[in-house]
C-alpha cells in the first residue's frame, strides 16, 4: 500500500517540477522582469521607457497626466449627460471619464430594478401616453436644479423629446421620482431648462401640432396647428412637479427650439428660438420641397421672448384656457399683454445661450457662421419704446433686429450651442467645422480674459467629430467654474476599434484652464448607449447622494419609511381568501421567508424589505416567469404583486452579488395546482 | 450604634490645632480621593472598551465601542457577519451588568468619596470597590468575550472554518479576513486612573490619619 502511495508521488515529481519551474518563470516575469511593449523592452516603473515605446507625444503624456484620476480617488466634477433614445441618464466623473452610472428614467433598468416593481412601474406608468406604456425615451436636456442662478445638486430633470415627456430625478438617490407627460405638447425639445431658483422647469415645444393634439389636415397648418412652451410649476418641499400650477403659452405653428431662462439682470425672462417660420409642411413625395429645404428658406427666424413672470400673472388672473385640463395662456393674450416679443434671429437657430451675468443672449444660427449676441437691457429698451419692426402674421410684436442686436462674431460653419468660463470667454460647438470655438466677451467679461480684442474669436480646437452640444463646468450658471469642456460629438467614425456598423458617441475632453490658444484635447471616451444630446458639469462636491437609505424600510418613491414595511422578527405570510400577503426581509445572506407556498390563481402582493445599513450590501430579487428583477438597496423596501397563473416551482435568489453565500441567498415559490 | 461604635468606625476627627499645623497632609488624601469619584462618575458617559474590525471591504473598518450600560458603532453590522460565524448578537452579552452599571459605579464612586470622611483603615475599604473597578471590568469583559467565542452556533454557515475562539480582551486578533483590535476606552482609562488617584491618595490618607489613630488608641 504504502509503495504504490510512492508510486504515484513519483509519478506526479516530474509534473511538480514543470509546475515549479513555470510558477517560477511567470513569478519573476510579472515581478520584477522587462516586457516587451511595441518592439521595446520596458522594465515596470520605467516611466521615460513607457512613453518612449507606445510612441507618447509630450501632449500626449501631459493628457494623461491630467487626467488621471488614481486609484481610489475621486473626480473633482460629475457630468448628468443625457442617454439620448437610451431614454436614461448617463452619470460620469471628470477628468477620468468614468461612468459612474447609467439612471433608469423613461426606460425600464434591470440592474435598478426600475420599472420591475410595483412603485417603479407606477412611476414609468406616469409616463404613458394614450393609455399606453412607453418603454423608452428620448432623452435630450438634462437641468440640475438651482439656488440663486446656480446648480444647488438636490435635482435634475429631463425630457423626451419624442413624447414631451419630463422627468424629476432626486440627487439623494439618483433615482427618477416622478414623470409627466404634456398633456398639450406634441413633442419637446426645448427642455429642460430651469429658472434661476427653479420655480419653474421650462419645457419648449419642437413639431407643431394642433392644439389639444386632436386632428387636423395639414393644408389647415396656419390655422389649427400651434407651437407650445409648457412652465412646469417645481414643488421644491415635495420634490415633485406640480401639474395644477403649471401653464403653456400657446406660440405661431413655428417650430420652437431650444430655450434658455434669464438669469441676474434678466431674471423673470426665458428665451426661445425657432425654425420653420416658413410654416413649411413637407410633402416631398408630391413635389413639393421637403422640410430640409422648406423649413430653411427664410434668412431669419424669431428668438422667442418671454416674460415667465407675467405669463404666471396672467394665469393667476384667470386669462388661462383649459386645454387638455391644462392652462394655456392663449396666443393673442401673449401677444396683447406683453408676454411674448419676437425677435430676429439667423439664420436656422439652434443654440440660445444666456450669459453668465445675464446681459446677453447668444444665438447660433446653424447655417450662418456667425454667433449673434443680443443684448438684454437693448430688448428692454426696444420693448419701452416699442421699436418694432412690425408684427409678425399672428400678431407677435416684431422687435428690430437691430435694436436687439450687441454684435456677431464669425466663428465658422455650423454654430450650436454657446457655454461660458470664469474667464469671460465663451465656447461655441461649431457642427460644420467638427470644432470648439473658444471666444471673448465683451462688456463686463472684457477685463477678465485679458484678450486685446472682445466679441473676437480667440482658438479653435477640432473635435472627432460632429459636436452637437457642448458642457463647460457650471458653464450655463451664474458662475461658471471654467477648467473642463465636453464636446458631445454625434460620430466617432475612426477614434475607436470597431464595434459593427453603430459607432459609439465620442466624448472629449478639453483643457480649458488656460487663457488665449491654451485649450487642449485630453481625452476621448465612448458612449456606447445611446446618444447624448446635453449634459451639465456639477463640481462633485455639491453633491450629497446618500450612501445608504437614512432608515431601515425606506420607500425611495416618496422618501420616507413606509408604514408596515417588512421588518426583522416580523416576517409573515397572510392568506385572506385567495390573496396572499408576503412579508420578507433581506440580509446576507438569506431571505426570511424562504419559503412560499401558494396555489394556482392565487393574487400575491409580495413586500421585501432590505435590512443591511452598510454601504453597498444591496440584494437583488429576481423571480423568474413573472419578469421580476428588483434591486434593494441598503434600507429600502418595495413591494410586487402578481397573480400565480401556473403550478409549479420557481427558485427566487439574490441577483445582486452580496456576500460569499450569495448563491445561498434563495427561497422555493411553490404553487400548487388549485 | 453607641457613639463609641461610631467613632470607632470612622476613626479620630482632626482637632483644629491638628488641622493648623498640617493642612496639606488632610487635603491631599481628600483631594485625591475626590478626584478618583468623580472620574469615575464621568467615565459613565465614556466608552470603556472598543473593538476595530478592518477587512477590505470595509475601508473605514467597523468599530463597536462599549459603555457601561450599551453599545455603540456598527453593532448591526458586525452582528450582521457574526451570525456567519455563528456568534449571538452582541447585544445578549451582559446584560445584568449594563443594567446594574450606572448605579453601581456611582455608588462605588461615592463610597470612595465617602472614604473621605472616614479618618482609618475602614477608608480603605470603601474605596477598594472603586479601585478595582477597572479590574473587574475586564475581567468581565473577558468572561463575555470567551462565552461568546466558544459558545458559537455549530450548524452556523462558517461553523467548520471558523472554530471556537477567545477574542482578545485587547490587542490583536484575527478571524477570517478580519484583523480585530480591542483597546480601552476613554472611560477605562479614567477608571485606571482613578484606581490609581485612589491608591496613592490611601497611602497619603495613611500618613495622615495613621498618628492620629495610633494617638487615639494608645
Amino acid at each position: 500500500m504504502i509503495a504504490k502511495r510512492n508510486h504515484r508521488l513519483g509519478a506526479l515529481l516530474p509534473l511538480a517540477l514543470v509546475a515549479a519551474v513555470l510558477g517560477t518563470a511567470w513569478f519573476f516575469g510579472c515581478k520584477s522582469g522587462p516586457t516587451e511593449q511595441a518592439g521595446r523592452i520596458v522594465a515596470p516603473g520605467d516611466v521615460d521607457g513607457v512613453i518612449a515605446a507606445r510612441g507618447l507625444t509630450p501632449a500626449d503624456v501631459y493628457a494623461a497626466v491630467k487626467t488621471y484620476v488614481p486609484t481610489g480617488q475621486k473626480d473633482e466634477y460629475v457630468i448628468l449627460a443625457s442617454g439620448g433614445h437610451s431614454g436614461q441618464m448617463l452619470v460620469i466623473g471628470v477628468p477620468s471619464m468614468r461612468l459612474l452610472k447609467v439612471v433608469g428614467v423613461f426606460t425600464p433598468e434591470p440592474w435598478q430594478g426600475w420599472g420591475y416593481s410595483d412603485e417603479t412601474k407606477a412611476i414609468l406608468g406616469q409616463g404613458q401616453v394614450e393609455g399606453r406604456d412607453i418603454t423608452w425615451g428620448d432623452t435630450h436636456h438634462p437641468a440640475i436644479s438651482e439656488t440663486a442662478g446656480d446648480y444647488d445638486g438636490q435635482y435634475v430633470f429631463i425630457n423626451d423629446k419624442a413624447h414631451a415627456r419630463i422627468a424629476v430625478i432626486d440627487l439623494r438617490d439618483f433615482e427618477t421620482k416622478q414623470i409627466l407627460k404634456n398633456p398639450v405638447s406634441l413633442s419637446d425639445h426645448g427642455g429642460t431648462m430651469v429658472t434661476p431658483d427653479t420655480e419653474y422647469v421650462i419645457e419648449g415645444g419642437q413639431y407643431a401640432a394642433p392644439l389639444g393634439w386632436r386632428y387636423a389636415a395639414l393644408e389647415d397648418y396656419e390655422n389649427a396647428y400651434r407651437g407650445m412652451v409648457t412652465f412646469w410649476k417645481f414643488d421644491r418641499d415635495a420634490g415633485r412637479i406640480d401639474q395644477q400650477r403649471s401653464f403653456a403659452i400657446e406660440l405661431p405653428p413655428y417650430w420652437q427650439d431650444i430655450c434658455d431662462a434669464g438669469k441676474l439682470v434678466s431674471d423673470g425672462w426665458a428665451f426661445c428660438n425657432s425654425i420653420n417660420t416658413e410654416l413649411a409642411t413637407g410633402g416631398i413625395e408630391q413635389g413639393k420641397p421637403p422640410f430640409e429645404s422648406g423649413v430653411s428658406q427664410r434668412d431669419m427666424d424669431y428668438l422667442h421672448v418671454i416674460d415667465w413672470r407675467k405669463a404666471a400673472e396672467l394665469v393667476a388672473a384667470g386669462r388661462a384656457r383649459q386645454v387638455e385640463g391644462f392652462d394655456v395662456i392663449p396666443l393673442e393674450v401673449a401677444a396683447a399683454e406683453g408676454v411674448l416679443f419676437f425677435v430676429p434671429e439667423p439664420k436656422s437657430p439652434h443654440g440660445v445661450d444666456v450669459a453668465p451675468g445675464g446681459e446677453y443672449i447668444v444665438v447660433s444660427g446653424k447655417l450662418d457662421p456667425h454667433v449673434t449676441v443680443y443684448s438684454f437691457e437693448k430688448i428692454q429698451r426696444a420693448i419701452a419704446d416699442r421699436t418694432f419692426s412690425g408684427k409678425d402674421q399672428f400678431g407677435v410684436p416684431v422687435i428690430d433686429f437691430d435694436a436687439a442686436l450687441e454684435t456677431q462674431i464669425e466663428l465658422g460653419l455650423g454654430p450650436l450651442h454657446t457655454q461660458f468660463d470664469d474667464k469671460g470667454y465663451g465656447y461655441t460647438s461649431l457642427f460644420l467645422d467638427s470644432a470648439v470655438a473658444r471666444w471673448s466677451l465683451g462688456g463686463p467679461y472684457a477685463d477678465k480674459h485679458g484678450e486685446a480684442e472682445s466679441w473676437q474669436m480667440v482658438q479653435k480646437i477640432p473635435v472627432h467629430y460632429n459636436i452637437g452640444h457642448l458642457a463647460v463646468a457650471e458653464g450655463d450658471t451664474v458662475s461658471p467654474d471654467g477648467n473642463w469642456l465636453v464636446a458631445m460629438n454625434k460620430w466617432s467614425v475612426d477614434r475607436f476599434l470597431t464595434v459593427g456598423p453603430l459607432h459609439p458617441q465620442n466624448f472629449q475632453l478639453i483643457d480649458i484652464s488656460g487663457k488665449g490658444e491654451t485649450m487642449q484635447l485630453l481625452y476621448d471616451m465612448a458612449i456606447g448607449i445611446g446618444e447624448p444630446h446635453y449634459a451639465q458639469i456639477i463640481k462633485a462636491d455639491k453633491l450629497a447622494a446618500w450612501d445608504v437609505y437614512p432608515e431601515i424600510g425606506w420607500d425611495p418613491a416618496v422618501q420616507a419609511v413606509r408604514t408596515g414595511a417588512p421588518a426583522l422578527g416580523q416576517e409573515r405570510i397572510e392568506r385572506r381568501g385567495n390573496t396572499v400577503e408576503i412579508w420578507m426581509t433581506g440580509v446576507r445572506s438569506h431571505f426570511t421567508p424562504e419559503h412560499v407556498e401558494i396555489q394556482k390563481g392565487d393574487h400575491v402582493i409580495w413586500h421585501i424589505t432590505n435590512v443591511e445599513t452598510a454601504k453597498d450590501a444591496t440584494h437583488g430579487f429576481a423571480l423568474p416567469a413573472y419578469n421580476i428583477n428588483l434591486s434593494l438597496e441598503p434600507g429600502e423596501t418595495t413591494t410586487i404583486e402578481f397573480v400565480a397563473e401556473r403550478e409549479g416551482v420557481y427558485t427566487w435568489y439574490c441577483s445582486e452579488f452580496c456576500s460569499a453565500l450569495h448563491l445561498e441567498m434563495v427561497g422555493y415559490l411553490t404553487i400548487k395546482p388549485s | 450604634m453607641t457613639r463609641e461604635t461610631l467613632d470607632k468606625l470612622i476613626g479620630p476627627r482632626v482637632s483644629r490645632s491638628e488641622m493648623a499645623e498640617g493642612r496639606l497632609q488632610f487635603l491631599v488624601p481628600t483631594l485625591l480621593l475626590g478626584a478618583a469619584g468623580l472620574l469615575l462618575v464621568i467615565s459613565i458617559f465614556l466608552p470603556y472598551w472598543k473593538m476595530r474590525l478592518l477587512a477590505p471591504q470595509y475601508p473605514g473598518g467597523l468599530e463597536v465601542q462599549a459603555y457601561l450600560n450599551h453599545l455603540e458603532g456598527d453593532v448591526r453590522e458586525i452582528d450582521g457577519l457574526n451570525h456567519y460565524i455563528g456568534m449571538r448578537p452582541l447585544g445578549g452579552a451582559a446584560q445584568l451588568e449594563r443594567e446594574l452599571s450606572i448605579a453601581a459605579v456611582a455608588a462605588i464612586a461615592l463610597l470612595a468619596i465617602a472614604a473621605i470622611w472616614i479618618h482609618n483603615q475602614y477608608a480603605a475599604l470603601l474605596s477598594l470597590p472603586a479601585a478595582v473597578f477597572p479590574f473587574a471590568f475586564l475581567a468581565d469583559l473577558y468572561y463575555w468575550l470567551r462565552n461568546f467565542g466558544t459558545n458559537l452556533d455549530p450548524t452556523a454557515p462558517l461553523s467548520s472554518s471558523i472554530h471556537p475562539f477567545v477574542p482578545p480582551v485587547l490587542g490583536t486578533g484575527k478571524i477570517g479576513q478580519f484583523a480585530t483590535v480591542a483597546a480601552p476606552g476613554a472611560g477605562l482609562w479614567l477608571a485606571f486612573a482613578a484606581s490609581l488617584l485612589i491608591l496613592t491618595g490611601l497611602w497619603f490618607h495613611r500618613r495622615a490619619y495613621k498618628p492620629l489613630v495610633d494617638a487615639s488608641r494608645a
